[in-house]
């Protein structure tokens, strides 16, 4: 017999069968069309002007492919995380179906934490395989860069489950990615460098999770050095994973158990 | 859509029919009235005729057409066929104009759930036009008689079935309206629940509004109804006073017998002429009589001995299944 | 119809705004109670203009308009993130909100038992969509002012111009809406947006796309929309921004007489 976590994470792939052709459009789709639109398109103005410099000499594609990279896990973590979550606590009320079986809080949270973390795997390799067919970089090189990305989603995956777990509003999962996520897509480092951001504001970017998470897909995909070293971003992430795995447990049993 | 403009006095055409007399005063007449959804005959050429001041019934098993109907009258939904008119006029043209005059209790309640139940009313009436001043006042008279006074700052989500069908009467009801027309008022109420709303309803109606009432309850027609049809498959099959279609389709009492297991199927003959009328169920037989008293002697006198014999009035719910069958429809 | 009832249809198109006005009423009554919402939506075209003049203007440098002159990246790009946040509120509010509205809150529903018609209905709901874009736009071009990205006073025809968009966008939303059978469905609408927000000479000029590419991109309804801001904003009034007009008020009013035929015959079968 699986594991108790595991039998949620089955739970969990086997809803996905059904749903998955929705979520090619938001995981998978919309990154490439990113890459197509700013690493080719804008690209090509950056290569040309005074980009190229900033950059030092690196063509905006191969800049901008494992930023992405890293962003769209983000986004994968984190929107798994949330409505999701919201419907199994609140809309269909999975959870509390779970929880009638010998399936506890702490089960549930490592059922779900364990099967974005799946998601997160094949999103990133299909993601690692496009990237590499647009040439911006190696495909073993990019490949390299696959357990950064995962790492990176699971940083936002714990935190915004112990979020959603503890807010009882839909509309502030709406404020969460119109008011976090999204400035995080467009400021850490995933379009341009952060050291470009007005100071005060390039030091809240050095503490975003997204920018660990560039910082080590890039190094990961370019073969560069990373900002810091890789074991210093990755601790930084881990924490990440770890307190929001964490809190999830603790908010969700509050939610779930009161 | 096929249906003639007509003038706003009502001229018949139908030709001189039973119901003529009373056209001066119908608020709602029909003839020939047909719904079709693509070849499907919802409605089949029924005839009616409403009076102003009745509380006119509906009464049919789910799939008759009542909810049809009703949406043809609150002028919802195209008549396909026949004439139609309400308040002496054409749906078809003059949609709007009665749909001002006419408060509708749907089927499934339709209230806003984004929206607070002060807030449901309160809108309700502006899609009216009715202006904020007469609004406040008149919301307030309202939920105070649908007893949901205190709820006004509520969302409507957390409300009872019972609160949320008569948070609909009160929306229904916020322009005044000369016809209400309600679409199973009260199905998956509970009996409390139920009993306040026919007050209500009553009340109204001794206010001079006139009710239209579709139900497959026989007990809340009894209650409510001046006048009803029973309409089955389509077709009106039955019109008349509650008492009058008694007294036509059934007998003044029935009585009830039930037999120890195995009896009942080797009676044979031995019930011959001890009713008008009688019906063999799985589980008992019916014994539609009009002394109860004198059948039950008869019983004895022919050593039948039933476990139990039950005698009691006939009522609608004889009536309705006498004319639309015992069997299930969904 | 006999020539009576034609005038009968013909006279209440007069007091087709009035009941109109009562739909509006009740999505300001809605949010109300969820103005967050309505606020915070304010904010990405903010984010995505300080992430183009902070970051992108410095990789960029000047880009070239038509005419070859050299203008300042952040002003190249906010009068079409004017323009892109014109079209995403009026799809939000036109597609999510309304199948919710239509299919599982049945407020239509409510609506027409009262003297509203199917026009009424629509009309109400892409005049509201539009004044939330209004908000939007003032906002927007406020912000834009202050940062000294508006080289024209002719930039406050970026306001209609918004509204032209939202308008085009609400009327086509709606209609494609009222043909939408489940949530999965949002996710076609999600697409398009996106690809109309990244290709339709958002943050370049299309002369970096190949010349077919540029062709195709003029198909996009947002491109016209972004043409007609950025020479507002820019101050290059041209004849051919009647076109793109056209076009727009064409697409909106398709849309609406769209919407208010499929409403007739979803809500009133
Ligand atoms: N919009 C529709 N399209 C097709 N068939 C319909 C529609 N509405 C009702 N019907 C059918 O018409 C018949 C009568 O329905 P209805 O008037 O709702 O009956 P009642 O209210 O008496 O239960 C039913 O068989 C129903 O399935
Ligand atoms: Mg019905």
């Amino acid at each position: 017999m699986l594991p108790v976590p595991l039998r949620v994470v089955e739970a969990n792939a086997r809803t996905y069968r059904r749903t998955w052709k929705g979520s090619v459009v938001t995981t998978f789709l919309s990154p490439v069309l990113f890459l197509a639109a700013m690493g080719l398109g804008l690209g090509s103005l950056v290569d040309r002007e005074t980009g190229a410099r900033a950059l030092e000499g690196l063509a905006y594609i191969s800049f901008l492919a494992p930023g992405l990279l890293a962003a769209t896990t983000m986004q994968t973590g984190a929107s798994e995380s949330s409505w999701p979550v919201m419907a199994g606590i609140k809309w269909i009320k999975t959870f509390d179906a779970a929880l009638a079986t010998p399936v506890g809080v702490p089960d549930l949270v490592a059922g779900h934490l364990v099967w974005v973390a799946v998601r997160l795997l094949m999103t990133s390799v299909v993601l690692v395989v496009v990237i590499a067919s647009f040439g911006a970089v190696s495909l073993a090189d990019a490949l390299l860069a696959v357990p950064a990305a995962v790492l990176t989603g699971m940083a936002f995956a714990a935190p915004v489950t112990a979020y959603t777990a503890s807010t009882e509003q839909e509309t502030r999962l709406s404020s969460l990615f119109r008011f976090a996520i999204i400035p995080m897509f467009l400021f850490s480092g995933t379009f341009f460098p952060a050291s470009q951001l007005p100071d005060w504001l390039e030091s809240v970017a050095y503490a975003t999770p997204l920018w660990h998470g560039v910082e080590l897909c890039r190094g990961a995909a370019l073969g560069t050095d990373a900002t810091l070293p890789v074991a210093a971003h990755a601790s930084y992430l881990l924490a990440w994973v770890a307190v929001g795995w964490s809190l999830s447990v603790r908010s969700l049993r509050r939610r779930l158990l009161p | 859509m096929k249906s003639t403009h007509r003038a706003a006095e009502p001229v018949d055409e139908a030709g001189p029919g039973p119901q003529n007399e009373s056209n001066d005063r119908a608020l709602v007449e029909a003839r020939g009235l047909t719904k079709r959804f693509g070849e499907f005959v919802a409605v089949d050429a029924i005839n009616f005729s409403i009076r102003r001041g009745e509380a006119f019934g509906f009464l049919g098993p789910n799939g008759a057409g009542k909810t049809s109907t009703m949406r043809m009258i609150a002028a919802v939904s195209p008549v396909t066929e026949g004439r139609l008119e309400v308040f002496g006029t054409d749906p078809a043209t003059h949609g709007a104009e009665i749909r001002a005059r006419l408060g509708v209790v749907p089927q499934s309640d339709t209230l806003d759930t984004e929206l607070t139940v002060f807030e449901n009313v309160y809108i309700y009436g502006r899609y009216f036009g009715l202006p904020g001043e007469v609004l406040r006042p008149r919301i307030s008279e309202l939920l105070e008689f649908v007893q949901l006074a205190e709820r006004g700052d509520s969302k409507v989500e957390p409300l009872s079935g019972g609160m949320k069908r008569r948070l609909t009467i009160a929306r229904a009801l916020v322009n005044e309206p000369d016809l209400l027309v309600l679409d199973e008022p009260t199905t998956g109420l509970d009996p409390q629940a139920r009993h306040a709303l026919w007050d209500r309803l009553y009340r109204l109606k001794q206010r001079g509004v006139t009710l239209i009432i579709t139900t497959h309850y026989m007990d809340e027609a009894e209650q409510l109804c001046d006048r009803l049809v029973v309409m089955d498959q389509a077709k009106i099959v039955a019109e008349g006073s509650p008492t009058d279609l008694i007294a036509r389709y059934s007998t003044r009492e029935v009585v009830e017998l039930r037999f120890p297991v195995g009896v009942q199927e080797r009676i044979g003959d031995r019930l011959d002429g001890l009713a008008t009328r009688s019906e063999v169920l799985p589980d008992r037989v019916l014994l539609y009589t009009d002394d109860g008293d004198r059948t039950t002697a008869e019983i004895t006198r022919r050593e039948l001995a039933p476990e139990s014999t039950v005698v009691r009035r006939s009522t609608l719910e004889d009536v309705f299944l006498r004319l639309t069958g015992r069997t299930l429809v969904d | 119809m006999s020539a009576q009832s034609l005038g009968l249809r013909v006279i209440p198109a007069a007091v087709f705004g009035r009941r109109a006005r009562s739909v509006l009423e009740r999505n300001l009554f809605v949010y109300k109670h969820i103005w967050i919402i309505l606020f915070s939506g304010f904010f990405e075209p903010l984010f995505y203009l300080f992430a183009a003049r902070v970051g992108l203007g410095q990789l960029v440098g000047d880009v070239r308009n038509g005419s070859g002159e050299r203008i300042d990246y952040a002003a190249f790009v906010a009068p079409a993130l004017l323009a892109a946040s014109a079209m995403n509120g009026a799809v939000y509010e036109s597609t999510m909100n309304i199948f919710f509205k239509l299919r599982y809150a049945k407020v239509y529903d409510g609506m027409l038992a009262t003297p509203l018609g199917p026009f009424d209905i629509a009309l109400g709901e892409i005049g509201w969509s539009l004044i939330r874009g209004a908000l939007y736009a003032v906002g927007f071009i406020v912000v834009m002012w202050v940062a000294g990205l508006l080289q024209s006073p002719l930039a406050v025809l970026g306001l209609p111009a918004a509204l032209l968009i939202g308008f085009a966008f609400a009327g086509a939303g709606m209609a494609a809406t009222s043909f939408m059978r489940s949530w999965q469905d949002f996710d076609l609408v999600n697409l398009a947006i996106l690809v109309l927000f990244l290709f339709s000479a958002t943050f370049y000029p299309l002369s970096v796309y190949p010349p077919w590419l540029q062709l195709v991109a003029q198909l996009s309804p947002l491109y016209h929309g972004v043409v007609l801001i950025r020479s507002f904003t820019l101050g290059t009034l041209e004849l051919t921004l009647l076109w793109h007009a056209l076009f727009l008020a064409a697409m909106g009013s398709v849309g609406l007489a769209v919407s208010a035929f499929r409403l007739r015959k979803l809500l009133t079968p």
